[in-house]
Formats: C-alpha cells, structure tokens, sequence
C-alpha cells in the first residue's frame, strides 16, 4: 500500500522531450512506474523511445487527448518555469488525479493563481520545485535516486531534496522501509502541505509511522503539528535551519524566517505540544522512529 | 528584488500614484540644484535598500537649497546599517495631518494576496499588528476573481482611516493593486500613505519587492537591479557567479554542500559541534570542478573562516567525480584551512581512498565530519 500513486497509476510526462524529461523518464521507468504517455505540443503522433526503454512511450499534443487515448492519471510535470503554471492546470483540467510538478522557478503570483485554480478541482498537486514523490517498490513520480528505498512501515515527508534523500537512505540502512515518500517543495506557495499528506498517511493501512522533514519558514509545520493528537499513528518530526539568520533567504525561496514567523523555535515548540518527539540530527530522526514502532 | 525610494515612485507615479515632486541627486551640488527647482522646503532622504533610514539620521528636513546641500552633504557618504548611502532622493517637503498605511502582499499562509490598510502608518506596521491589530483592516485576495470594490470598502472601514478620504484612498488602493499585479509584485507599500493640511492624499514613501522569478518578464524593472545593493561584497561576489551563499559573518568555520535542505543541516549540526558556521553555501546539483573551485573561494574571502566543511548527497552525482574536483580546487586555494569532505553515494569507495594522502580529511557521516572540523581548529568558536 501507498498514498497517492501505486504501481497501478497510469503516468503521463508532460515534458518528456525536453532535457529533464528525456533524462528522468528512463529512470521513472526502470523504477517499475507505467509511463503511458507523454506531451509535448507539436510532437503529437509521434513516439519517444530512448536507449534503454523497452517500449516506446506515445507522445500526444494535448494532456486531453492524452488522457483520453491512454487513462493516464498521474502526471508529472518538467516544463520549463514559463509553461509550467499553464501545464499544471491543463493536466487539471484534463482529469488528472495526481500531478507532480518538478519545476522551478515559477513566478509566486502564477502559483498563487495556480493554488486557487487548483481548489475548484479534485486534483492534488504535489510541488512545484520538490524531487517529487516514491511510493516503494511500485512507481516514482519525479528525480529522487532509485536505489535509496526500501519497503517497509514508515511514510516520509519533506520540504528538501537531497535532505530527503539523506532521511530516506539512512532510515533504509537502518532497517527501516518507507511506504511513500514525498517532497512537497521549497516553494513558499505549493500544492499540498504537510497536514494534507498526514491525513493521507493516517488512512493508509501499511504506514505505520510518519517522518516530517520540515524546516524553517511558513507555518506549514505548525499546522500539522496540530493534526497530529488527533492521528492513530506516530509522527517523528525533524527541523532544518535552527542556525539561520531572520530575514535572509537560505536556498529554497521559501525557507525565510520574516517579521518574526516561521522560525525553527515555533515549529519545534509546536511539535513538542503535539507530543511528537523532535530530532536533532538525521540518525536521531531512525532512532526516534525505531522507538516509536518499539523495535 | 528590492528598488530604491524613488524608483519605486516613478513606478507608483506611472500607475497613477500620487507622489511628492522630486529627484534623485547623487552629488552635493545636484541636491542644491533639485532643492532650488522644487522650491521651499525639501527633504533630503538617503536611498539605500534597508529598513530605519529615519532613525539613522538618513532622512532630514532643509529649509533652502544651501541648507540642503548641507544635508545632502551629511547624507551622502554615510554608512546605513554597513550600507554605503551614494545617492539621495530630494523632495518637496508636505505639511502632514495624517499618516495611514497601505500596502499588498503575499499572505503564505492563507496562500493569496493580502491588502492591508491601516491608520497607524509612518510606523513599522509588524510592530502595529503585534502590539494593536484592531488598527489594522486586511482583506485576502483571490487573484483569480481579483480585488472587488466590496474588499476594499471593507478595508477601508476597518482601518480607523478618515472616511472623508474614502474616495481618494480607493483610488489608491485600486492602482496599487493593478501596479502589484502588472509589476509582479512581492510586496507594494505606501507607508506612509500621507492627507496634507491641504487635505490632497500622497504617498510620502514607496516600497517594491519585485519576485525574483518573475524578472525574466520584467526587462524594464530588470534593469534596475543593482547586485549588492542589499548584501555584502563576498554575498554580491556569488550572485555574480551564480552561486547561493548566504554570509553569517561571524563563524570559523566555512560550511557547504548540495541542497539547500542538507546544507542547513550542515549548519545545524556544525553549531551543536560546538563551530560556528560562517556561510551557507549550496553547489547544487552539478558539482563540477569549477563550481567547487568558484565556492571554495568565496567562502575564504572572510577572513575569519579557518576550516571548511563540504557535506554531499551523492544521488546520482558520483563522488570519484567529487573528489577529483575537490583535489584540483584544494591545489589553487589562496589560503590552505583544514578541510573535511564527508560524502555518501556511487563510488564512494573509491573517493575515499582518493583522498588518502591528500590534506582532504575524510568523514564518512554529517555527525562525525562536523565532529572533525571543529576538533581540528582546536575546538574553539
């Protein structure tokens, strides 16, 4: 079991030409993920089957028609930052279920926009700017490495990229398996927040614990924190950027500590409210987990 | 991007804003000369892109155009909060009766845009929505409908402003929203937002953030980007080359890696080895040769960093390929500090015994590699 996207999901690339696209589609696809189509406008018809890739994937010039000639209803999302806001609402628009959106650098008012749109649909958006999303052993919407993984009990989710990566790896080493793991972005405004995703793990039968890889800005953390007393499983939470400066930018445009909000303080004092024990380092955060599943 | 005072009033001007008459002057003489144009009294504002010019003494009142050459004297050469002040803005002086604030933002949270409008303006307004919020009128909006008449009579309402005004400050509000949205925004803000003894409604300061990502449809405000006019000289010298550096002045000890995320962590973990971290610096995903070479010496050009520590997630990076550049950057350090390279990913092996021999101490976790920075520089911070 996974949330969101399992080895039944039907994934569409929108992009799958371009540079991102043709480099990780292969690797979603040696993953096990069932890429169905992909989208580039002005390619429909044709196919692209790079070295490697057993079948060739059908290229459409619509997510519509794309959706229509093949049931995709995944999708993941590398166009460039200028086509992006417009590629997240077609895929929307189209019926998608789950999109993925790998792109950066989108202007904050399109995604504002974007967010909006995204509200009069039943469609969840995961990103923009995140490594996208693994649920183990059955597909990988995204960039993230293949070979971190392994199955097992814990759902992960996080703002970072190779941070993610570093949880995940050393959870596996640890021994400990993960049923999907997310990250949601480093944007200031993305899809979908922490509390949206605990609320998914919380109805999955195989998670068994959940890992929060949060760090400072916003106040996403702080609103899953309050969700958490009100879970059947437990929660492990890590914060990033407790030595960072107020007011200056570390990276990802949304890790900003301004006008005294989002600091790593409020988050790890909201946590700690909810009972849910806060690492300080990332072999702490295996630790925290092992205790919490008594092994 | 944040703009000067008195661009972001040619902006507001352009949108049909009202603003005081001015200039901006870069000399002495051109103050005298700008302050005998406008007449009267001017106000000789210091234009550097940083909060508390007032209290600075970087904003003062002149009487005749010698008194503000005087002032624009005093003014341009000084030093705002480690910013040099090189040019000054010189406007008509306003008699004030009443000082509001206006602006438009993101609001994160509700994730839209907020309007807020207050009576309390000429005064930090965090500070009013921390110590009175019932001073304070905001409305979110939706920028797919757009901000509706109904919002902003609410705004208006709520904020203990001079209803007599109404007409004037709708007006206002109407443009400033139209001006956010054309100018891609991140922030649009009169404060404070002035009525004159004569009862005109003017905006005395301006303020716009422009958001970074969207300036490649900005080539007009692109222009206006000055690199380093908010930030220090080695944080100017990595924009230039691309690089995310953020200085924290301060710390012994230079710490990068590749990701923002793992790159803060670094950070945090190197300060509870009891370091303490000079920079944030993130190499992304290509960790070419020159790219480590280029971060290698931005991080040296503080002084007080003596030891670095480089932290990387090799994904689908390989870290032979790490090491390689790392061992050619370490040869042209102008400085040579202690260095340890704590790497995980494809052909770590082999990267480790690559750096035997090398003055490139090896760690093989985030825990351990912080542990040995901070012993080699003798545990001090």
């Amino acid at each position: 079991m996974a949330i969101l996207a399992d080895k039944n999901s039907r994934v569409l690339v929108q992009g799958i030409t371009g540079g991102e696209g043709s480099f990780h589609t292969p690797r979603m696809i040696e993953y096990g993920t069932n890429v169905v189509a992909g989208v580039t406008p002005g390619k429909g018809g044709s196919t692209w089957q790079p070295e490697g890739v057993a079948n060739p994937v059908p290229v459409f010039d619509t997510v519509e028609d794309a959706v229509e000639e093949t049931g995709a209803d995944a999708s993941v999302i590398f166009v460039p930052k200028r086509f992006a806001p417009d590629a997240v609402m077609e895929a929307a628009d189209s019926g998608i279920e789950v999109i993925v959106a790998i792109s950066d650098g989108i202007p904050i008012n399109d995604m504002v926009k974007v967010y909006s749109f995204m509200q009069h649909t039943m469609t969840t958006l995961i990103g923009p700017n995140c490594p996208g999303l693994v649920s183990v052993d059955e597909c990988k919407l995204g960039i993230m490495p293949n070979h971190i993984f392994k199955p097992g009990p814990v759902g992960v989710i996080s703002r970072s990229g190779t941070l993610t990566y570093e949880v995940v790896n050393q959870l596996s080493e640890g021994g400990l398996g993960q049923t999907t793991c997310i990250g949601v972005g480093g944007d200031p405004i993305i899809g979908t927040s922490f509390l949206e995703l605990l609320m998914e793990f919380e109805q999955d039968s195989a998670t068994e614990c959940v890992v929060i890889v949060g760090e400072i800005g916003g106040s996403d953390e702080e609103d899953a924190a309050e969700f958490i007393p009100e879970m059947s499983k437990p929660v492990v939470a890590f914060i990033s950027g407790r030595t960072a400066p107020p007011g200056k930018r570390m990276g990802h445009a949304g890790a900003i500590v301004s006008g005294g909000k989002g600091t790593a303080e409020s988050k790890i004092k909201a946590f700690e409210a909810a009972n849910t024990p806060v690492a300080d380092t990332v072999p702490d955060i295996v630790r925290l987990c092992k205790e919490s599943l008594g092994k | 991007m944040k703009i000067h005072e008195y661009q972001a009033k040619d902006v507001f001007a352009k949108y049909g804003i009202p603003v005081p008459p001015g200039k901006v002057a870069f000399s002495a003489d051109e103050v005298e000369s700008v302050a005998q144009e406008l007449g009267g009294k001017v106000v000789v504002k210091a234009q550097v892109q940083v909060g508390g010019r007032g209290k600075a003494g970087g904003i003062k009142l002149a009487d005749s155009p010698e008194d503000a050459r005087a002032k624009g004297e005093q003014i341009l050469g000084m030093d705002i909060k480690g910013l040099p002040v090189e040019k000054v803005l010189v406007t008509k002086a306003i008699d004030i009766r009443d000082e509001y604030y206006v602006g438009i933002t993101l609001d994160r949270d509700a994730r839209m845009l907020v309007l807020i409008v207050s009576a309390a303006g000429g005064v930090d307004i965090e500070e009013v929505a921390r110590e009175t919020p019932e001073k304070i009128a905001k409305v979110h909006i939706d920028p797919l409908v757009g901000l509706q008449e109904y919002q902003i009579t609410r705004a208006i309402f709520g904020s203990g402003v001079d209803i007599t005004k109404a007409r004037d400050i709708r007006a206002i509000i109407r443009k400033l929203y139209e001006c956010y949205i054309a100018i891609d925004g991140s922030l649009a803000e009169i404060n404070p937002l002035v009525v004159t003894t004569d009862g005109e409604v003017i905006a005395l300061d301006a303020k716009i953030n422009i958001d970074d990502n969207a300036l490649f449809r900005q080539p007009e405000l692109e222009k206006l980007m000055e690199v380093g006019a908010d930030m220090d000289a080695i944080e100017a010298e990595a924009r230039h080359k691309g690089i995310a550096y953020v200085h924290l002045s301060d710390g012994n000890v230079g710490v990068m890696g590749n990701g923002a995320g793992l790159v803060m962590t670094t950070m945090d973990v190197v300060s509870r080895a009891g370091g303490k971290p000079n920079n944030f610096l993130d190499i992304g995903g290509a960790a070419t040769p020159k790219v480590v070479e280029d971060a290698f010496h931005l991080i040296l050009l503080d002084p007080n960093v003596n030891g670095i520590f480089l932290n990387v997630f090799g994904g689908i990076v390989r870290c032979d390929v790490v090491a390689e550049g790392m061992i050619k950057a370490y040869e042209k350090l102008p400085r040579k500090v202690p260095v340890v390279l704590r790497m995980t990913g494809t052909n770590e092996d082999i990267a480790r015994k690559m750096l035997e021999g090398t003055p490139l101490v090896y760690e093989s976790s985030t825990e351990t590699g912080a542990a040995k920075i901070v012993e080699m520089l003798g545990g001090q911070s």
